[in-house]
């Protein structure tokens, strides 16, 4: 069945569209709510890290893309993107009012699948979940899990706690039961230093400190046994910078054999659970510019870990050349076809 | 496979070991509840000396949150890194096929000692002295 439903479909599997302003929003909200939007001045939400709608982050060339038009021309043609699966960061996810993350997040979601999904059929969306409420946030993905175009639940990197820790096991029971991948996007609050050891100073620190995120929220979802619990639920680590994972894991599996009487219900290593449960997008892709050096990189990550991204329309992209291997067409069949497709359950069902 | 007299039982309680060297090779004799395992006492991983390790039993989950355990003291944790080792085969936990101690035979058996010289027409009772351990290698 799977061979038939892949076909030759290339799939892009990190698009980022851009919320302009909560104005864009107040249509998809309810009549309290779209009060409080608009008496309170809640104009812009933009995350900190979010770094979408600020020039330094943007390509020069490219702009933002917060209408379906840009993302044909920019993201879809270039690269002749078959489906686009479309993530969109908010500052619905940073306030500490959960029902107001709770209505904002709906909205986006609404707002996603009108102004997005509904222009273009090659696109497919990951549900913002106001993760501040774990029960609410599972309650989204249930009001949506009928919408065949969402495919992911998103999430960001570094919030207010371990993503593993088991307040939030109602969004992964959901996902799973539902078909969702779970996507953690590189992304902060800023409630935190993203760092233990304070704040940085420069943007080139802040940027390095997402892989160091990501890394700690992948081994909170090992170790809390999230992939114990929920065996069918697959992680997506998007904008993650990719290569750090060999390490990560050589060192993550010594530990394992030491410490494990901690976490019994681990009863296999970290890599062969996160060869299992976890992929990463392409983009950005952190390596040498040696082929031969990429080539044994691929090899140790899992050609079967990668999902190929264009990171649309962030400056960390490579541009068309948006694959570090060239000339290896079964690799870029894996990447572009075969591998989200066994990743996205719901990309097999449409 | 020679026998190699390492110990009356009485030397090695429940839950201690005693180490000895055999034809150039450090082994430890583990009692086990009464029960005696000889391993090469070195860790396949870096090669710490397992009798320096600590007994413990081995933690076991069905799943997330829920603990039980198992076989006391049955498991040795390697004292450098902590991997668990079973004490019964010498085989590590987290890599039982590939990563394991050497395990030798061992055997426990009552040694009768004479209480006199052989060639003396007059005889004595003979005396069971002690059970003694034995390690084949």
């Amino acid at each position: 069945m799977l061979q038939s439903l892949v076909s030759e479909k290339k799939i892009d599997c990190d698009v980022h569209v851009t919320l302009p302003t909560t104005a864009k929003l107040v249509p998809y909200l309810d009549d309290y709510w779209r009060e409080q939007v608009t008496t309170r001045g809640i104009d812009r939400l933009e995350l900190t890290s979010d770094i979408s709608n600020i020039s330094p982050a943007l390509r020069p060339d490219w702009k933002a893309s917060s209408d379906v038009e840009t993302v044909r021309t920019l993201a879809l043609e270039p690269f002749g993107t078959d489906i686009a699966i479309c993530n969109c960061l908010y500052g619905a996810q940073a306030v500490y009012n959960a029902d107001l993350a709770v209505a904002l997040c709906r909205a986006m979601n609404d707002w996603l699948a009108e102004e997005f999904l509904s222009k273009d059929e090659r696109l497919r969306g990951s549900i913002v979940l106001p993760w501040q409420h774990p029960e609410k946030a599972a309650l989204e993905i249930e009001r949506l899990a009928s919408d065949r175009r969402f495919v992911q639940v998103s999430m960001i990197a570094m919030g207010d706690m371990p993503l593993g820790r088991r307040a939030l096991w109602p969004i992964y029971a959901a996902a799973e039961a539902h078909g969702f991948a779970v996507g953690i996007h590189a992304g902060t609050t800023y409630r935190f230093a993203p760092w233990t050891n304070g704040w940085p100073s420069y943007h080139i620190e802040d940027q390095a400190a997402q892989s160091v995120g990501v890394q700690t929220q992948l081994l909170s979802l090992i170790t809390e046994g999230v992939f114990e619990e929920y065996p069918k639920l697959k992680v997506v680590l998007i904008d993650s910078g990719v290569t750090w994972l060999p390490p990560f894991l050589w060192r993550i599996d010594k530990l394992w054999r030491g410490l494990r009487m901690e976490v019994p219900w681990l009863k296999r290593s970290p890599t062969e659970i996160v060869s299992e449960h976890v992929r990463l997008t392409l983009q950005p892709f952190d390596g040498p510019k040696d082929a031969q050096v990429i080539q044994e990189l691929v090899a140790q990550i899992g050609e079967h870990m990668l999902l190929f991204s264009t990171d649309y329309p962030r400056w960390n992209f490579d541009g068309t050349d948006a694959v570090p291997l060239r000339g290896q067409p079964d690799l870029m069949r894996k990447l572009r076809t075969e591998n989200p497709f066994e990743t996205y359950a719901r990309l097999r069902e449409v | 496979m020679p026998k190699h007299r390492i110990a009356f039982v009485k030397e090695i309680p429940p839950g201690s070991n005693k180490v000895v060297n055999i034809r150039g090779r450090e082994i430890c004799v583990f009692n086990v509840g009464g029960d005696f395992f000889a391993l090469l006492n070195r860790c396949p991983h870096e090669g710490a000396k397992l009798s320096r390790g600590v007994v413990v039993g081995l933690p076991e989950s069905e799943t997330p949150g829920c603990y039980k355990l198992s076989r006391p003291g049955e498991i040795l944790r390697c004292p450098w890194h902590g991997w668990e080792f079973d004490l019964k085969t010498g085989k590590s936990h987290c890599d039982p096929e590939r990563l394991f101690t050497k395990q030798y035979k061992t055997c426990v058996e009552n040694e009768t000692v004479v209480g006199g010289r052989e060639l003396q027409a007059e005889t004595f009772p003979v005396v069971v002295e002690d059970a003694t351990v034995f390690v084949e290698m």
